[in-house]
């Protein structure tokens, strides 16, 4: 239990990181501290707080909370490895612990470099996949996921993986979420967020008359938005129509529809207001959150079949898992050892 | 083995996806031509400027129209600076006086023969930081020229030169008095500088092979002295009004003045 809580709280600290990292780059901050991994010479934790003034406030204090971050991902990856049984999840904390690793890493070429856009956009694309990963280990350390969200020792209800059309809508939609924010990334790095200075017309126009890479980058980025809303509110249909008395798809699911309505007013006043710091950040970090909830929803969905992947890993045979039969916590006292 | 086709599955979701500012424009307005000037004789390789047969351009820039209301800078972000200056604080990009316009930056374009050698000034160009702002604002030096960066306020500041052609550099000085010295290897027109720590802070510096620029001053004077006879493009730029040129022909020992109007937008 604790272990989970840890999780969490690592999840919430990256979060804080993608919100301290959106702002670096609304305040157009990312050079104010030109060397790395020191600050103006100092030691990382040594800099005076009385020097944190203007954009050093922000590059800084991402520098300082990303490595805070960094500290707890290694105690989280150590303590899966001595405490965690499962294989699997031991692994996810090592895999969280090399992005980390890599992503602070990213940062500093980032800086050293001039902030050049393919590596900004890799910065900004790993720190979603880093939080993917933290989110997702918290949510495999939670009880509700070891009961395999069910007191009942039988199941009657069906069980969502079996759902084909679910299983699918959720994979395409968290991928083409997290494509669409690759895309946001691009647009914020190569200064295109405003290539289209209207909303919700192009150049007063549906499609823009004209066409630059830049305008390419911002309407593709429209277009996703599109995408993603439909394919949200699809698998929020879905789940009402076949699993509404699944608390733990409900839930995600409506919040990921909230979000999207959300998220898009953003990305409409990020445009309005001509980028507004506070709203390009919340737009950043919104984006986020929602990805964060589509994976959510696709690991619940997808429960029973990585079940069955891990007890393979495990090495147990398959015909001998029926963890429904067998009762909530069976994948952990069946496991084969380490 | 199934593990990795388990972390497979759960990673698809996150890793199987992985100049011109308007206005101004270019005109090209010959130089009335009172008098024909005596056509000059090719330089040899390497030759200098005979300085005492050379002419002058000099001239004015002029806003056209009222210059457009400045926008304000809060210094708020950073305490030091906003006990540095007094009172509301605002951008510069139009500085008037009679109507002249201030920090345009003025120099030949075209038309010196490349057979002329220039000296390098050791003297090197300076800028500073102070008020939290750049001073200069709009400066030229030559390529080689040492730039010397002083930091005069008691809080860091970092410069990031962002060219086109030279080398980009950002270079943090964190104690008041601290000096930077800094070298351009190419001719470029301009060289932005800003500092990332204070939003609000910008310069220009052009970066020519040759003496022949100037920064228009108070009333927007500017003058271009002891260019052999010849006939040059001359380009004006203003951070906000772009560039504009003119062509213009100067005999040996001849004076010719130029006027360059941006239009106030």
């Amino acid at each position: 239990m604790w272990l989970h809580r840890f999780a969490r709280l690592v999840a919430a600290g990256t979060l804080l990181l993608i919100v301290a990292g959106g702002l670096v780059t609304s305040t157009g901050s990312g050079l104010a501290v030109p060397d790395w991994p020191t600050s103006y010479g100092y030691f990382m934790f040594s800099f005076p707080l009385s020097k944190m003034v203007g954009g050093i406030y922000y590059e800084h204090g991402h520098r300082l909370i990303a490595s805070t971050v960094g500290m707890l991902t290694i105690a989280l990856a150590a303590w899966l490895w001595w405490q965690e049984r499962r294989r699997w999840v031991r692994r996810l904390g090592v895999l969280a612990l090399v992005a980390v690793v890599l992503q602070g890493v990213l940062g500093g070429i980032t800086v050293l470099y001039f902030l050049p856009a393919p590596i900004s956009v890799a910065h900004a694309g790993l720190a979603q996949m880093f939080f993917c990963l933290t989110v997702t280990i918290a949510l495999v350390t939670s009880d509700g996921w070891r009961r395999r969200y069910s007191c009942a020792a039988t199941e009657t209800r069906p069980d969502p993986s079996g759902d084909r059309w679910l299983a699918r809508l959720t994979i395409a939609t968290s991928a083409t979420l997290y494509l669409q924010i690759l895309v946001g990334a691009t647009m914020r790095h190569t200064g295109a967020g405003l290539a289209i200075p209207d909303f919700p017309l192009s150049f007063g126009a549906l499609v823009p008359p004209r066409w630059t890479m830049a305008i390419a980058i911002n309407f593709i980025h429209r277009i996703g938005a599109v995408v993603v809303a439909v394919l949200v509110c699809s698998t929020f249909i879905r789940v009402f129509a076949r699993h509404k008395d699944r608390l733990e798809l409900v839930k995600p699911t409506v919040l990921a529809v909230l979000l999207v309505a959300a998220q898009i007013t953003l990305g409409a006043m990020t445009v309005l207001t001509k980028k507004a710091v506070e709203v390009n950040t919340a737009h950043v970090a919104t984006g986020a959150v929602l990805l964060a909830t589509c994976l959510l929803l696709t690991l619940r969905v997808h429960r029973t079949r990585l079940d069955e992947v891990a007890a393979h890993d495990q090495g147990l045979e398959p015909s001998s898992f029926t963890p429904a039969a067998a009762g909530p916590l069976a994948f952990d006292v069946r496991r084969s050892g380490r | 083995m199934h593990a990795r086709k388990l972390l497979a599955l759960v990673s698809v979701v996150m890793l199987g996806i992985a100049g011109a500012c308007g206005g101004g424009g270019t005109t090209e307005t010959p130089s009335p031509e009172s008098a024909a000037p005596s056509s000059p004789a090719a330089a040899p390789e390497g030759a200098k400027v005979d300085e005492s047969n050379a002419g002058n351009v000099t001239g004015k820039v002029v806003l056209d129209g009222t210059p457009p209301k400045e926008d304000v800078i809060k210094m708020n972000a950073d305490p030091v600076c906003m006990r540095e200056v007094k009172g509301p604080q605002t951008t510069e990009y139009y500085i008037v006086d009679d109507g002249g316009l201030a920090n345009v930056f003025v120099y030949v374009k075209g038309g010196l023969d490349t057979k002329y050698v220039f000296e390098t000034p050791t003297e090197p160009a300076k800028i500073d930081q102070k008020g939290c702002r750049y001073h200069p604002h709009v400066f030229g030096l030559r390529v080689g020229q040492p730039l010397e960066i002083m930091n005069s306020d008691p809080t860091l500041h970092n410069i990031h030169a962002v060219p086109k052609v030279n080398q980009e550099f950002n270079t943090g000085q964190p104690i008041q008095g601290m000096k930077t010295t800094h070298t351009f290897s190419t001719e470029e027109v301009m060289v932005p500088f800003k500092c990332d720590v204070h939003g609000w802070m910008n310069a220009y510096v052009g970066v020519l092979n040759h003496p022949y620029f100037a920064v228009s001053g108070k009333g927007g004077k500017f003058e271009l002295n002891k260019l052999p006879a010849g006939t040059y493009t001359i380009e004006a730029w203003h951070e906000k009004g772009g560039t504009q040129t003119q062509s213009v022909t100067i005999g040996a020992k001849e004076t010719k003045d130029l006027a360059f109007t941006f239009k106030a937008s």
